[in-house]
């Protein structure tokens, strides 16, 4: 990819301080406190997710009484998903989309710094009903009715706070779109853009698609709650098992929503470190495009013990197994992309290495829970507990930390610290395998999810298990001293740092111009 | 396609709109919960979020307004509104779609369901059918005719969709009394819409004892119908703002995307308002 570029001398007129971050139009800006903010949201979660694994440490109740558990257990999901991956996904996407196909900024700048700036809102509705009467919501983070059309403030609050995390999202994924469709440098056509790109261009759509449907499925439980509605109320009609079902239309794309762009960051990863193209490119576009149609037909999966006729329970269970054929092409591809390259395995290389690894894991669990007969069995057991940490921590977590250690020296320009970020990859991979492998046995015994007691045959596992959640934890802390310790004065990074680099971002100066490309380079 | 920063692409400076708007979606989202809670610095909370809410929304649309007539977007950023605009009323048609899912749940799958066999000893002598409040609400009520002031609603709508399609023609022939003549045709439409409405409400809650506690008819009849109802104010508002635009003499035959945007809006509303006139009145 050839380019020719011009960069003027620049005018960075902002405001300094504080009110710089908040009155900012810039993409980069922007990126940076959506990743700031999601780190400080992952910590948060992982607070609770610590207290989750401290209570569960050993059998008998010691530190969490069952309410606030169950409490725990809601805000861990729901701050995780909505606070920590998805905000991680969309600051790569600002800071990369725009530099990755030469457009100046987003296409709407001021939407960008709204959607941004309603996500701190969002996170203090949610962290704060912790501290009002009746405590955070406790119904888990589906909120199914009729325990969520029960509770106090609480609930409300969560139910308030995702109506404005869903018009976040919404915004933020209109703006991605835009930007990709319309904002792309002369001679980028759509198959020619960054695989980081195409996979951000389908979770968007995903986005605008299925946040709705959530908004509308969060407004019923509240009409129900407070205005008498009778949407997931049998007595009037309705149907609690019709919630689960909006929910889901939403929840399974959701899982796409927050694996999409982990893709994406992978495909560009393993490329740069095999110092080949990308194998399939155009089957890896399609691939990603097969796996977004089908994520909007298997929702029921997540329902096969509700009840329901046995056609519906086979059609959900082989369209759900049919997504595995477009993610195996996607693991084909990437395996065949190192197939004899020159390889290298710096950081960012460890952790995609990793993530095809883990998350090949959790989707083959994935399709045995897609299995009826076993997923009646292993329904809510810490089975599936393992299954989705395996896509959501070693997915989608270890793609954004590759994604981090693969462009921070662009961000900043400096180069992180390559041997604390192996020793971060290291522990982070053997702790993670710690704490969740042994969860798949505890889920096949039987242990169910979201009880803060158990049995005592489960009392080993269970103590492994919180083990390396600790280690996992602490692990992180090593995380934000790496970023910290690069910011503050790591070795100059070069404009294109990694060899293999092909793409728009790496033909300009590290750091990175505060406006990307006032000019657009020309790809031939 | 030069702007005034010195990019090809108008990208503003830094506003404090977007924190404003944030500070006020603040206090509407604390505010809410609380007054639903029935506490009572829920209100205080509401009304502070909505005057915040009123500021931003003329600080921001101004500021655009503003950079419109100066001139600052080209065709490009003309087309980031289009694609933007088209994606959100996109957004909108899912989010009715949620509503629209659960009423044909309710009436194919969950009131058949409870009036089956297996549900004859929960709710004995229940019947199904529809329209009905479900097996446990024993209160009567009366659903709402179809023939009667929803279809005169419907007449009014849909000859709106002609009005705005008739003032878009006069823009572009820059006809500007004919213009402001249509629109305004279109506000009144719009305004007289809601008046039916709302007589339609008191009608229901009056004469048909049918409340949004009618169980799933009434959940469904008011919900769907309360949010399009919604719309059609936020539309009315829109179309008024591009009048007084249109009468401060605002766009050009060439150049006019917030007459058009509102538009389409317009005819989305427009649209969702045939399918709530097939799926809860007419079927």
């Amino acid at each position: 990819m050839a380019v020719v570029q011009d960069v003027h001398g620049h005018h960075d007129h902002h405001p300094s301080g504080i009110m710089r971050w908040v009155t900012t139009t810039n993409h980069k800006d922007i990126g940076t406190m959506y990743l700031w903010f999601s780190f400080a949201m992952f910590l948060t979660g992982g607070f609770l997710a610590m207290g989750i694994r401290a209570e569960l440490f050993m059998p008998g109740i010691q530190i969490l009484e069952p309410e606030l558990f169950n409490s725990f257990t809601t805000l861990h999901g729901l701050i995780m998903v909505f606070g920590a991956i998805m905000p991680a996904f969309v600051g790569l996407a600002n800071w990369q989309v725009p530099m990755m196909i030469g457009a100046p900024d987003m296409a709407f700048a001021r939407m960008n710094n709204w959607s941004f700036w309603l996500l701190p809102v969002a996170g203090s509705l949610l962290i704060s009903s912790f501290f009002v009467p009746g405590g955070a919501a406790a119904g888990g983070w589906t909120f199914y009715p009729p325990l969520s059309a029960q509770g106090g403030l609480g609930v409300d609050m969560m139910i308030f706070a995702i109506h404005i995390l869903g018009a976040s999202s919404i915004m933020g994924a209109i703006n991605i779109i835009t930007t990709i469709l319309n904002m792309r440098a002369p001679g980028m056509t759509l198959m020619k853009m960054p695989m980081f790109v195409w996979t951000w261009l389908i979770t968007a759509y995903l986005l605008v698609l299925v946040m709705p449907v959530l908004a509308g499925t969060v407004t019923m439980l509240l009409t129900d709650r407070h205005f008498g509605t009778s949407f997931f109320n049998a007595a009037g009609g309705g149907d609690p098992v019709l919630f689960q079902h909006v929910f889901w239309f939403f929840g399974h794309p959701e899982v796409y929503i927050m694996i999409l762009p982990a893709f994406g960051i992978v495909s560009e990863i393993i490329p740069t470190f095999s110092r080949k193209p990308l194998f399939g490119y155009s089957s890896m576009v399609y691939a990603t495009a097969s796996i977004a149609i089908l994520s909007c037909v298997v929702w029921a999966h997540h329902m096969f013990t509700v009840g329901m006729p046995a056609v519906g329970q086979l059609f959900f269970m082989y369209a759900t197994m049919l997504i595995a054929v477009p993610t195996g092409v996607k693991v084909f591809n990437w395996t065949a992309t190192m197939w004899r390259g020159s390889m290298t395995f710096e950081t960012p290389m460890l952790f995609s290495i990793g993530f095809i690894f883990l998350f090949v894991i959790g989707g083959f669990s994935g399709v045995v829970c897609a299995i009826v007969p076993i997923d009646i069995q292993v329904q809510d057991t810490y089975y599936v507990i393992a299954h989705f940490h395996y896509v959501l921590v070693s997915g989608a977590l270890f793609a954004i930390f590759a994604g981090v250690y693969y462009w921070l020296p662009k961000w900043c320009g400096r180069m992180y610290d390559e041997k604390l970020a192996k020793m971060h990859f290291w522990l982070s991979m053997i702790f993670f395998n710690v704490a969740f492998f042994v969860q798949h046995f505890l889920g096949l015994a039987g242990m169910p999810r979201r009880i803060p007691d158990y049995s005592l045959q489960f009392a080993d596992f269970n103590m492994i298990s919180s083990i390396g959640a600790f280690g996992f934890g602490l692990s992180q802390l090593l995380f934000l001293y790496i970023v910290i310790k690069c910011i503050r004065g790591g070795e100059k990074a070069a404009d294109k740092p990694w060899d293999g680099g092909t793409t728009l971002e790496w033909t300009l100066p590290s750091p990175a111009p505060y406006h990307s490309f006032e000019t657009p380079p020309v790809i031939k | 396609m030069s702007q005034g920063t010195g990019h090809y692409y108008y990208v503003p400076s830094p506003s404090k709109w977007p924190i404003v708007g944030s500070s006020a979606l603040f206090f509407l989202g604390f505010g809410a919960a609380l007054t639903m809670n029935k506490m009572p610095a829920g209100y205080y909370m509401l009304a502070i979020g909505f005057a915040i809410l009123i500021y931003m929304l003329f600080g921001w649309f101004g500021d655009v307004a503003r950079e419109s007539e100066a001139g600052s977007y080209g065709k490009l950023e003309d087309k980031s509104f289009r694609w933007g605009m088209s994606w959100f009323i996109f957004s909108e048609v899912m989010f009715f779609a949620a509503f629209f899912g659960a009423l044909y749940y309710m009436r194919v799958l969950s009131v058949p369901w409870l009036a089956d066999v297996e549900h004859d000893l929960l709710w004995p002598n229940f019947a199904g059918g529809w329209p009905t409040a479900g097996p446990g609400i024993t209160e009567q009520f009366t659903p709402m005719g179809a023939w009667g002031l929803p279809a005169f609603n419907t007449f009014l709508l849909l000859t709106s969709g002609v009005t705005v399609t008739l003032a878009h023609w006069a823009l572009k022939q820059n006809n500007r009394p004919a213009l402001k003549m249509w629109l305004l045709a279109t506000v009144a439409l719009g305004a007289l819409f809601l008046g039916c409405q709302i007589y339609e409400y008191g009608h229901a809650y009056a004469d048909l004892n049918l409340k949004l506690t009618s169980g799933a008819y009434g959940s469904t009849f008011f919900m769907l119908t309360g949010f399009h109802g919604f719309h059609v104010t936020v539309g009315t508002t829109m179309l008024l703002v591009i009048y007084f635009r249109c009468a401060a003499g605002h766009f050009t035959p060439e150049h006019h995307f917030g007459f058009e945007g509102v538009a389409w809006y317009w005819h989305f509303v427009d649209v969702v308002w045939l399918g709530l006139f097939i799926f809860v009145y007419l079927l």
